[in-house]
């Protein structure tokens, strides 16, 4: 067992897919000598080479054209998004290229690739470094897409995205990649594409995934203090989305509130809430409330602390849950 | 256009073309075949051709005319959703493809029924795309031939991609990446030629100029040539008469053999004419003159190898009979096989969209097949009608 940040777990991670499998290629701006800009491939180009840690020039469309290519030879690239507000111009690779080749081949021509995100904000940055794109990506066919929330999941989550034989966007909740948490390397992972009941609770069910799982965690506390049990869900896999253990919990509390930090309308949360809606209508008290970014663009960072959901904004909504 | 579509092939004197702007008159265009039909040498690009080669092109150009042909037909018949005719630029696809050797990957646009035609794809496959059937029913591996790309440019980065695998694998093969005048201007495309030759991978970039992205001019894509832009990315660029069936061999054969030796990409600007419209959804009347296509017509490639054929008695009139039995057969067995080919089953789309299949899918597919069994009355699979 080991004490790990979920920036030094991916590390890891990637250092062991790379072992394990000589045709894994990481490829990304800057991730060779300068380790990349949260320093997670940081050792890996000394290690493995420039030909397996790729420095590649500054075009994302060409980061994740390339990687269709090498894999129709099969080799499984790991893209690097430097922010997730880069990503864009890599969009139409993802979305027309790499989404569909699997189904237009009839499936002779695998894609596994991996794009891992940092995603998200609270790190005080200016303009495209702190965006929630997920649900672009969950809304393509073709798409796999998760948000790990702990170092265990970092280390083995990247292992199995790689390992997995379809594209995964992967992402990776950047103001908590320094959040430290234990690590077995010799444990057995929970499935890549699963969500997990990480708090038992009988009140109200609060779903999270990535950098909200702890926002959500900290509001169950506090909730706790006033002696209400909130059960905390870390979605983890966004799509597809694993929503059995959902709505078991609703069955059982009767209330569910979705947290996500991207903007509320057309997000992740609206999907969750008809899903819930359909199968636990019978069961709930309230209807499925949820907790997001304002549909504005993510505003500077001396703003962001309004934009970004808080522990106070999820008990609020779950005041309001209870209040129906 | 009509006379074209159905395969005419008359050898027509040259008129002078002074003042029209899209002819080829700069002394850079590499020609091995004049538009008369004589052979002329050029000092970079030799080639030695048998008589059998020769005859062998002449086939594949009269073959794959003959075939987009019937295809347009077809398609005005309302046999095909539509159809993106290779009319004039038989020539630069046929060159192209033969240059390619066993083990190199070519990555076609959606036009380069030509090239498929070289590297053995069944025109049936490339007819059920059209018919709406499949994606391209090819096996783009088998074949060293990718799935067509309709996204404009997206398939340069692929083939600069597997080049750079090729060159890990230590393979002795190329890509070759075709594109046309409009993909030049995206960023894409300058990714791909960026990457290239950072990585001095093994790819090759063929440009088939055909004058237009669908309506729009070359000269809305670019003020200078499109093969001066390669010297920009710091490799070759060269322009030929994409017209002239063995130049453009000889320069994609030298292209690919300097990529394969570790020289890294060139940019091959043939230099060419779409006869016919975009697709068969657009109308070049509209934007293109007349006297234009009259020009072009006297740059017929396959008259041009007819001639020649035909003056240094490479071939004679039963040859050229029998190319044209052969191409009524391709015809015959085209439009059967498209008129014939059975409409895919609904539950197809839920099969191949992750190798892996997800719950979500597997529900969508099982409710799929429970709805249309309960229109079954008759013990039919309705599931497999869907499609229409």
């Amino acid at each position: 067992m080991q004490t790990l940040t979920i920036g030094k777990a991916l590390n890891l991670g990637l250092r062991k897919a790379m072992e394990d499998d000589g045709k894994v290629v990481l490829m990304g701006e800057d991730i060779g000598k300068l380790g990349g800009v949260f320093r997670i491939t940081d050792g890996l180009q000394k290690d493995f080479g420039e030909a397996r840690v790729v420095d590649t020039p500054l075009a994302e469309a060409g980061i994740l054209g390339t990687a269709v290519g090498l894999a129709m030879r099969g080799y499984r690239p790991v893209c690097e998004i430097q922010f997730d507000g880069f990503v864009f111009p890599a969009y139409n690779q993802i979305v027309t290229q790499v989404a569909k080749i699997h189904a237009r081949s009839r499936g002779k021509l695998p894609m596994p690739i991996v794009i891992r995100i940092p995603f998200g904000g609270g790190i005080g940055a200016v303009e495209h470094h702190s965006e929630s794109p997920e649900a672009y990506f969950a809304h393509t066919a073709g798409l796999k897409v998760v948000a790990v929330s702990t170092p265990a999941d970092a280390y083995w989550g990247i292992q199995q995205a790689i390992a997995a034989p379809d594209p995964v966007v992967f992402l990776e909740p950047k103001r908590r990649y320094w959040e430290k948490g234990e690590v077995d390397p010799d444990g057995s992972p929970d499935p890549l594409f699963g969500s997990r009941v990480v708090r038992g609770g009988d009140d109200v069910t609060v779903l999270a995934y990535g950098p909200m799982v702890k926002t959500a965690l900290q509001a169950a506390d506090a909730a706790a203090e006033e002696g209400r049990s909130l059960e905390v869900v870390d979605l983890r896999t966004l799509s597809p989305l694993d929503l059995d253990p959902v709505y078991e919990s609703v069955r059982r509390t009767g209330r569910c509130v979705v947290v996500h930090e991207a903007p509320v309308t057309l997000g992740l949360g609206a999907e969750i809430a008809a899903r819930v809606t359909e199968r636990c209508f019978h069961s709930l008290e309230a209807p499925v409330l949820r907790v997001g970014g304002y549909d504005t663009p993510y505003p500077p960072s001396k703003m962001e602390e309004d934009y970004l959901p808080d522990l106070d904004r999820v008990l609020d909504a779950v005041d309001r849950s209870m209040g129906f | 256009m009509t006379a074209l579509q159905q395969g005419t092939t008359e050898v027509v004197d040259p008129v002078p073309g002074a003042g029209a702007p899209h002819l080829p008159d700069q002394p850079d265009l590499v020609q091995l075949l004049t538009p008369e039909g004589e052979r002329v040498e050029h000092p970079d690009y030799a080639i030695d051709v048998s008589d059998e080669e020769l005859r062998g092109l002449y086939r594949d150009l009269a073959l794959v005319r003959r075939w987009d042909a019937e295809a347009t037909a077809l398609q005005r018949q309302g046999e095909l959703g539509i159809w993106a005719s290779l009319l004039g630029q038989e020539a630069a696809q046929v060159g192209a493809g033969r240059a390619l050797a066993e083990g190199d990957m070519a990555f076609p646009t959606y036009r380069e029924h030509g090239v498929a035609w070289t590297r053995g794809v069944d025109p049936l496959h490339v007819m059920s795309l059209f018919r709406g059937v499949d994606q391209g029913g090819w096996d783009p591996v088998a074949r060293s031939f990718n799935l067509y790309t309709v996204v404009i440019g997206a398939q340069t980065l692929h083939a600069t991609g597997y080049a750079m695998g090729l060159q890990r694998d230590g393979a002795e093969n190329a890509a070759l990446a075709f594109l046309g005048d409009g993909a030049t201007s995206q960023g894409e495309v300058n990714e791909a030629m960026i990457w290239a030759a950072t990585f001095a991978a093994p790819v090759v970039f063929f440009c088939q100029n055909n004058q237009y992205a669908i309506s729009v001019p070359i000269e809305r894509q670019s003020r200078v040539p499109l093969y001066q832009r390669a010297a920009g990315f710091g490799f070759p660029g060269v322009r030929v008469d994409g017209n002239d069936v063995l130049a453009v061999l000889a320069v994609t054969r030298a292209a690919l053999a300097a990529a394969r030796e570790g020289s890294g990409p060139t940019f091959i600007e043939a230099f060419t004419y779409r006869m016919g419209a975009h697709t068969t959804s657009d109308d070049p009347t509209r934007y293109r003159l007349a006297g234009e296509l009259e020009e072009w017509k006297l740059r017929d490639p396959i008259a041009r190898l007819k001639a020649h054929l035909s003056r240094s008695g490479i071939a004679d009139a039963d040859f050229f009979a029998a190319v044209d039995a052969e191409g009524d057969e391709l015809a015959a067995r085209i439009r059967q096989g498209t008129l014939e080919m059975p409409d895919p089953a609904g539950t197809e789309m839920f099969d191949h969209v992750f190798a892996e299949q997800t719950p979500e899918l597997a529900q969508q597919r099982a409710e799929f097949v429970e709805y249309h069994a309960s229109f079954d009355t008759a013990g039919s699979d309705t599931a497999s009608s869907e499609g229409n």
